[in-house]
């Protein structure tokens, strides 16, 4: 029993990973109705900057702090200068452009660091805490207090502000938002930042179990991916638990299934997208879709 | 459309078709084999520059510096080599082509080094058909040194993943002859190769594999792995990883407070990319292999290979890292490149593979004691031996003595 | 002269010149123009199933890989003659695909993206966990078919011209059948599905046909491929390919045939000269080139010859303006 809450504990710690990228991707979503590929690489990036922050001297917190500022605004700069050229057109356009940033950000961050491997050091303490029989890491205490943080701020700025309404109209409908005076292009500016910050937040909660190098997050976008569309795209506290149902579920496939084994657990995930998506296409908790003529 | 774009359209597949005719189909044989001329020698690599696999880019790097540093003091025999490197991405489709292009675009005089098993299974058999030395290969597959007569012009170079695996069985019978060893492998050839080895290596005796879980590169993170090997009653852990997931796992086993004896592979044993990132105080006691020198070991700072090894790394690629394992991988395949190509009795590329196959020598480089040799068919495998090594504070300390572990 | 003409032409100087090929050019570079070919064939299917019928996958390089074992197979281990493994992979990716297809008609966009993002990132573990059959990790070397000795033709050249048959014969029939029944069809499934239901086309079977069929073309593009390259193993089939041959379709043009072939040349030989450029800097340059294209030609490159007339067509028309400008000028006697 204590190796199944075990195995159920250390999902979550996992899909936790998966979770705070799948809130960048719902946030961008939710804002500006793109997908975007290159958010891993822009998070892994920002996470890189960070490091090199903190080895030039900085404190760790205020390394990252400063990293948070400089995302954001790179985020509104992509978007400004980049996206915006792409918006209101084919979406595959817009699927490549941001695969060829995808690209372009890897390249180039091998370039500046390098390819090997690094440590980055945690917000959190190392220490871990043994309750009944199960060991629980503060690290992953803290990275999921700091998800549902973020998911309280989203439902907070989304719901409750004026400038979450605009942000939900511009993406909507730009053409009437803009009629009625929304600042259409500020909006997605400010959404594309603002994913930018939780893009590098992500990696700097993830790095340091993951150990940072150019491929830090090409794994987890996959995941992430999974765990929004489990979710709904256009929901974040729906990227949290879908995060958490794809880390849980991959883990208790791995580890009692015997066919299944680490080398297919991957198709647990892949499975379940499936399976939701045929029956609740709008995912867990995503608003559904009506198509009209 | 009018006549005038008629004529235009007409004109510009002229243009075309005599841009192509120019290009020509070249079929002439020249005197000699192409890529060597009294004043130089041309070689050709292709590794994974960008892709996955770039962190063994490095390779290439330590490689060419070397060669910059003996064209610095006159060459080969009075000829300088170039070494054409090319990216594959660690993709096969890529090494195919680049293979074909070094070979009939570049006219390379030998292959070298080409990195990665599948990447070298993909070209050997067309390289083989060519005839072109197809050298000292970067992979541990034990496949290069098995098939010397199927595939003669094909030679691998570094200590082979069954020659290591053998190694660690080798420790384990005298330190812990009843061992249980819990496995963490990485699911491609290399990873099934070291378990491979290690599995036929302990055939006989009374060490027992109790526990093994494998991983994909493409995944984020192996702690579940880990997980499930704590949970089982294992007083060994084998881990066959890549520096990435080195440390990872290494991190694990010390959150988990898993302590056991734990051997790390070569290829994950480096203090700066794995055992710094993690923590020296959670590396204390790990075991693993090694056959050059330790860029970062105060034993060897003075060592004259080593000195001359960072003087030529700080004047010819500054840039680089000199710590870096891999770079004192590319420096000692090529100080063996240029052994075998003094060796050549004559300017052919069936000299260069005579001068290969009956290698005898030592590379300073190497630790003392391991030594370079082939002898044709009997004999496909230059380096068969390593030597144990254990982290104690904050460096690896050599064990014993090297262990030989011929096929 | 008249446009029909002129494309006629174009396409009879293309042909003219791919057939040229083989004998102006050396070994390398004719290797890489039968890989052209070979993900021309796989870019065209891809083509069918987004630019036509609106459907998107992420994951065709699983096709592909499908196609590119089951030739491998067959040739390494049932000794079934090479032009016979083409139909073959055809024929399994056309099931494997059709299969695929009636559970993604519930799905679109995103979804549809997603899930087949899913396919391309499971078929390599599956390939690894079959090893017994697929030989895993390790690869499997394929025999390459060999020039018949009457025909006095290099191997290399042979395999291009094999490949250029081939494609050649995929080319026609996707020209066909846009042209026919199931391509007007799978018009009007993309631009209007529910009008399109209501006018009786049978929605299900339209869009899992032409997924069907997309899947087989790149299950031939797979076998064409063994025969180029000789070598099967799971790290060939990641999902850059997947998404090269998505780039392809957007570089080359959606929903056009020759674009295929456009954006086949822009994947192969790009990130070789990008690596040329600068190895360090391979991604940045071909990222870049990518995006540029991308802002440069949003149509691809089948809709730069639309473009240059529409520039040039608007240039005309600049210029009549100012000559009635002049004439009105000069007739108020302004100077």
């Amino acid at each position: 029993m204590e190796r199944f809450i075990q195995v159920l504990v250390d999902g979550i710690a996992t899909g936790s990973i998966y979770a705070a990228v799948a809130l960048a991707l719902v946030l961008i979503f939710r804002s500006t109705g793109i997908v975007n590929f290159a958010q891993g690489e822009m998070a892994m990036f920002s996470t890189f900057v960070a490091w090199g922050l903190y080895e030039a001297g900085l404190p760790l917190g205020l390394a990252v702090l400063t990293t948070l500022a400089l995302s954001f605004v790179a985020g509104m700069v992509i978007e400004r200068v980049l996206i915006r050229h792409f918006e209101g057109g084919d979406v595959l356009t817009l699927v490549i452009v941001t695969l060829g940033l995808f690209i372009l950000l890897n390249s180039l961050a091998g370039w500046i660091w390098g390819f090997g491997n690094r440590g980055f050091p945690s917000l959190f303490s190392d220490d871990t805490v043994v309750v009944g029989g199960v060991t629980l890491s503060v690290e992953s205490l803290g990275i999921v207090a700091v998800l549902l943080g973020v998911v309280g701020l989203l439902f907070l700025l989304f719901q409750r502000t004026k400038v979450g309404l605009a942000m939900r109209a511009a993406a909507l409908n730009p053409d009437s938002s803009a009629l009625v005076g929304v600042r259409v292009g500020h909006m997605l500016m400010l959404g594309w930042g603002l994913a930018a910050v939780l893009g590098a937040l992500a990696g700097v909660l993830v790095a340091p179990r993951l150990f940072l190098d150019v491929n830090l997050m090409g794994a987890v976008l996959i995941y992430a991916f999974a765990a929004a569309a489990l979710g709904g795209f256009d929901s974040p506290i729906g990227a949290v638990v879908g995060g958490w149902v794809i880390g849980v579920s991959e883990n208790l496939a791995g580890t009692y299934v015997d066919f299944i084994g680490a080398d297919l657990k991957i198709l647990v995930p892949l499975v379940i997208i499936f399976v939701v998506l045929l029956f609740r296409p709008a995912g867990l908790f995503g608003t559904r879709e009506v198509a009209r003529a | 459309m009018t006549g005038r774009w008629r004529i235009a359209w007409l004109a510009v597949l002229a243009l075309v078709a005599l841009a192509l005719a120019a290009c020509g189909r070249d079929e002439e044989e020249g005197s000699g084999d192409p890529g060597i001329s009294d004043d130089s020698i041309k070689l050709g690599g292709s590794y994974p520059f960008s892709g996955p696999a770039s962190a063994y880019r490095s390779i290439a790097v330590g490689a060419r510096a070397h060669f910059k540093f003996v064209n610095a003091n006159g060459g080969v025999d009075g000829r300088k080599i170039d070494f054409v490197t090319l990216d594959d991405a660690y993709e096969p489709p890529r090494a195919v082509q680049n293979a074909r292009r070094l070979i009939q675009q570049e006219e390379v005089f030998a292959l070298f080094n080409t990195l990665g098993t599948p990447n070298n299974m993909a070209i050997w058999d067309f390289v083989n058909k060519q005839e072109v030395p197809h050298l000292f290969v970067a992979t541990g597959a034990s496949s290069w040194g098995e098939d010397v007569e199927g595939h003669p012009w094909t030679i691998g170079w570094q200590p082979d993943y069954v020659t290591e695996s053998q190694v660690y069985a080798d420790f384990l019978e005298k330190e812990k002859p009843d061992a249980k060893v819990a496995v963490l492998y990485q699911n491609d050839a290399f990873g099934e190769d070291l378990l491979n080895g290690f599995k036929d290596a302990i055939e006989g005796t009374d060490i027992e594999i109790v526990a093994e879980e494998s991983y994909e590169v493409t995944d984020p993170t192996v702690a579940s792995q880990m997980s499930k090997l704590a949970s089982s009653d294992a007083d060994t852990f084998l881990n066959i990883t890549t520096p990435k997931f080195s440390a990872q796992a290494i991190a694990a086993a010390a959150k988990l407070d898993w302590k056991v004896l734990h051997i790390l592979n070569n290829v994950g044993a480096s203090k700066k990319l794995v055992l710094e990132p993690v923590g020296l105080e959670n590396a204390q006691g790990i075991v693993s292999t090694s056959y050059f020198m330790d860029p970062e070991a105060a034993q060897f700072a003075d060592a004259p290979a080593m000195v001359e090894y960072k003087d030529a790394m700080e004047r010819f690629e500054p840039r680089a890292d000199e710590e870096d394992p891999f770079h004192v991988y590319g420096w000692a395949v090529a100080s063996t490149m240029v052994k075998a190509l003094e060796g050549m009795e004559e300017p052919t590329r069936e000299a260069l593979m005579d001068s290969v196959r009956k290698l005898d020598t030592e590379i300073p480089i190497l630790l003392p004691g391991i030594e370079v040799k082939t002898d044709g068919t009997e004999d496909g495998y230059p380096i068969e031996a390593m030597q144990i090594m254990r982290f104690e504070k904050e460096n690896w300390e050599l064990l014993d003595e090297v262990i030989q572990a011929p096929h | 002269m008249s446009n029909r003409r002129v494309r006629t032409a174009m396409v009879l100087g293309l042909a003219a010149a791919a057939v040229a090929v083989p004998f102006l050019f050396g070994p390398y570079r004719v290797g890489q123009f039968t890989l052209v070919l070979v993900y021309a064939v796989a870019v065209l299917g891809l083509n069918l199933l987004v630019g036509y019928s609106g459907q998107i996958s992420l994951g065709h390089g699983a096709f592909f890989a499908l196609g590119a074992y089951t030739a491998a197979l067959l040739i390494e281990k049932a000794s079934v003659p090479h032009l016979l493994s083409v139909p073959a992979a055809g024929v399994v990716c056309f099931a494997a695909g059709f299969l695929f297809g009636v559970p993604a008609l519930r799905l679109h966009g995103l979804y549809l993206a997603l899930v087949t993002l899913g396919l391309a990132i499971a078929l390599p573990q599956l390939i690894k966990r079959f090893d017994g059959l697929t030989e895993g990790t390790q690869g499997l070397t394929v025999d390459q078919p060999v020039a018949p000795g009457w025909l006095g033709l290099a191997d290399d050249q042979f395999l291009y011209l094999l490949s250029l048959a081939l494609a050649a014969v995929m080319f026609l029939l996707a020209w066909n059948m846009t042209r026919g029944q199931l391509g007007r069809a799978v018009r009007a499934v993309r631009d209007r599905e529910i009008a399109a239901s209501t006018l009786g086309v049978n929605l299900a079977a339209t869009k899992t046909r032409v997924f069907a069929v997309s899947a087989a073309y790149a299950g031939v593009a797979g076998a064409m491929y063994v025969f180029a390259i000789g070598f099967v193993a799971p790290e060939a089939f990641t999902l850059t390919i997947s998404f090269a041959f998505l780039a392809a379709i957007v570089v080359g043009g959606l929903a056009t045939i020759s674009g295929a072939l456009f954006g086949a040349l822009f994947i192969e030989f790009v990130p070789v000269y990008a690596s040329d450029v600068d190895v360090a800097l391979t991604g940045v340059i071909y990222g870049g080139v990518l995006i540029a294209f991308m802002w440069l030609l949003p149509e691809g490159a089948a809709g730069l010859p639309r473009r240059l007339r529409a520039l040039a067509a608007r240039r005309h028309r600049a210029a009549e303006e100012k000559t009635q400008e002049g004439r009105l000028t000069q007739r108020e006697g302004v100077a």
